[in-house]
């Protein structure tokens, strides 16, 4: 983790950016070099580094305790955003509504249309819905989200006007007709994302069911009478979810990269948004704290992946 | 409506097996075919199979690997994957229903109920993510309708019947909690669970040792006497047939060979097969074998519909006439049928 965090400082650091090019031409150079010597941008590169460490491990969980619980711990300098000048973790913690509501529930969508889609494709392989099923998915899986999400844009709120194109982040619900908004705005960002989703899962639930259909258990399932509804969707399905469970929980973190640009497209200011903007503006602390978070997330959802794993699978404990 | 039709049928069924074995069949199969539908041809497992069961009757079925033992049994239910599988003809007569043309319902209502089934690779046919209790549980509560409790001890009951020590702290454990014998001894108790009219058994023994299969055999005897139960039992141990068999059928080629009463196999065998399988035997009675695949040549190849005698290739006393006809089963004697064209001058006809 700390390889990760440092290796991505290097390389944002080796970039020639100048967290003050953004600023007005009419700032004489003395300032600029004052502005940056306050940011600590002139101090050298491991000082710069263990400084955000310790900000990051130290200063701000003590800054989040008080907040939360009321303590009453000694806060030093936050960690602050060169361009915005805001500490970054407020930024981040403004971002991450915005993005695990699409993220989360495109995710959701897309395993609640990719399991019974694998379900039957597998259980009428090669049939008419199979194939449309496998075609629809091909494309899912191959088409980037960037290109499906323009032509929705195209589709529903250009020409149909059924959707507004634009994500409005500052949207509240407040009653009932705010929240439809609220739903209006998010399917298509949802829907891009969940479809992309839903493309890749249920091609794994697809070839796990078809391993698990072929099995001797199953026949001795059918041979012990049991509905052919309990033999697919208690005996092959409980079996079949044990490597789909895992993918899901692996390719979790994948999607927040596929938010990324499904945030830009629609522009729905997230967390991918604000990592965009800050790699253009040379924003060091803040590119390097988003990117630590998908890092930290990336690595906890292994984790749970392989706990998952050993409640799914009984020949698996770790005792 | 239908079962009445069905049941009419099986009158004349019965008349007619009434004659030939002079008692009523809980089992009858006639002419079944199978094939499998495969990209490179089609391969023909199974070819005109007959045989019938009284209750408490045990049939042997011998043959070496590939000779269709497995396939015949599981077209009787439907167990085999459809497609590759195809039942292309004949009949399976149970209680005079014909399970061949009976709905998926009423076949499901039989498949672990009236009619056990036990596989034979005791390592792949249990599911490795339920527990054994859940699994010995199902058919219990799906054929006996029992609540929870009352198949929980029945189950109990069924694990010790099969020798499984401790049984009721073992209903939680998975299979792989299980040797491959113990495995066995489940499936055992599964096929048993609702007590069946016809249990069909393939190979329960093969993965238990000797002391073990005995206690397995002594079950089975007991069970036959005590309920009546009718029982097909696949093997490749002849010692074993010889001992607890009323009938034997020896299998090749997908077709039976050689069908008789187990004493006149034994003292007289007809087919050359059915001698080359016993000149395999150990002289040493009981002692088991692996394999029956000591004759030598090659199993016979199964793409295509059967010209000729499957085993002449392999046979010492094939002639002409076995490289031009698939022999029917002639009957040498009462009890005793040869599909042999050695049979065909001494006997008045085609049985
Ligand atoms: N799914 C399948 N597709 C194609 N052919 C098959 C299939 N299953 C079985 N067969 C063929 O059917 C024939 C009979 O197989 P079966 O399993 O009945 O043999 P068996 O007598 O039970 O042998 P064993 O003693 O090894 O169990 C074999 O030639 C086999 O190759
Ligand atoms: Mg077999």
């Amino acid at each position: 983790m700390l390889f990760i965090s440092l290796v991505i400082f290097l390389v944002i650091k080796l970039s020639p950016s100048d967290p003050t090019a953004g600023l007005p031409l009419t700032i004489p150079p003395d300032v600029r070099e004052k502005i940056r010597e306050s940011l600590g941008f002139n101090d050298p590169f491991h000082i710069q580094f263990l400084l955000w460490l310790k900000q990051l491990v130290y200063t701000e969980p003590k800054f989040w305790m008080n907040k939360l619980w009321g303590t009453d711990f000694e806060v030093g300098q936050r960690m602050i955003s060169y361009a915005t000048r805001s500490p970054v973790m407020d930024l981040v913690v403004q971002r991450i509504p915005q993005t695990l509501w699409v993220v989360g529930i495109s995710y959701i969508v897309g395993i609640l249309i990719a399991v019974p889609l694998g379900i039957i494709s597998a259980y009428k392989q090669y049939s008419i819905f199979d194939q449309i099923g496998t075609f629809i998915s091909m494309i899912g899986f191959s088409v980037p989200t960037f290109f499906t999400g323009v032509l929705m844009i195209l589709l529903f709120s250009v020409t149909l006007g059924w959707f507004p194109s634009i994500y409005d982040t500052t949207h509240e619900i407040t009653d009932w007709n705010s929240f439809l908004f609220q739903v209006k705005q998010s399917i298509m960002p949802i829907m891009v994302l969940g479809l992309f989703n839903a493309a890749q899962i249920s091609r794994y639930m697809r070839a796990s069911m078809l391993e698990n259909l072929t099995q001797d258990y199953v026949r001795t399932a059918r041979a012990k009478g049991v509905k052919e509804r309990s033999v697919v969707l208690v005996h092959v399905l409980r079996n079949s979810m044990i490597p789909v469970v895992t993918v899901i929980a692996l390719n979790l973190p994948s999607v927040f990269g596929g938010a990324l640009i499904t945030e830009q497209v629609f522009q729905v200011n997230g967390l991918g948004q604000l990592l965009i903007l800050a790699i253009q503006g040379g924003d060091v602390p803040v590119v390097q704290t988003v990117t630590v978070i998908f890092a930290v997330l990336i690595v906890l959802f292994s984790l749970i992946a392989d706990v998952l794993y050993g409640m799914l699978d009984p020949r698996i404990r770790y005792d | 409506m239908v079962s009445s039709t069905l049941r009419q049928l099986s009158e004349d069924e019965k008349s007619q097996a009434g004659q030939a074995h002079g008692a009523d069949n809980v089992l009858e199969v006639r002419d079944l075919q199978t094939v499998f539908e495969t990209q490179d041809g089609t391969v023909h497992a199974v070819n005109n199979v007959s045989f019938a069961l009284k209750p408490g009757e045990l049939l042997g079925v011998v043959g070496e690997s590939g000779s269709g033992k497995s396939v015949s049994m599981m077209s009787l239910l439907k167990l085999l994957p459809m497609p590759p599988a195809k039942i292309l003809n004949g009949e399976v007569l149970f209680d005079g229903r014909d399970l061949l043309q009976a709905s998926e319902d009423e076949l499901r209502s039989l498949r672990g109920g009236d009619i056990g089934f036990i596989f034979q690779d005791p390592m792949t046919s249990l599911n490795p993510v339920f527990t054994v209790g859940f699994q010995l549980m199902e058919p219990l509560r799906i054929h006996m309708g029992m609540n929870k409790k009352q198949a929980r001890a029945r189950a109990v009951e069924l694990l010790e019947l099969v020798g499984i020590p401790s049984a009721s702290d073992r209903l939680k454990d998975f299979p792989h909690q299980f040797s491959g014998g113990m495995r066995q001894r489940v499936m055992i108790a599964i096929a048993l669970a609702c007590d069946p009219k016809v249990l069909i058994a393939d190979e329960p023994t093969t993965a238990l040792d000797v002391t073990v299969q005995a206690q397995i055999i002594e079950l089975v005897k007991d069970l036959r006497e005590k309920l009546g139960m009718a029982i097909v039992w696949i093997t490749h141990d002849l010692g074993v047939v010889a001992g607890i068999a009323d009938r034997v059928a020896v299998m090749y080629g997908g077709q039976i060979v050689e069908y008789a009463d187990v004493d006149k196999l034994y003292d007289d065998p007809r087919h050359p097969y059915t001698r080359a399988l016993l000149k395999t035997l150990p002289a040493d009675e009981g002692l088991r074998m692996e394999r029956l695949v000591s004759i030598p040549g090659q199993a016979p190849n199964l793409k295509g519909p059967l010209v000729a005698c499957p085993f002449a290739p392999r046979c010492e006393e094939a002639h002409e006439r076995c490289w031009s006809a698939n022999p029917p089963l002639f009957e040498v004697q009462a009890g005793q049928k040869s599909a042999c064209w050695l049979e065909s001058e001494d006997t008045a006809g085609a049985a």
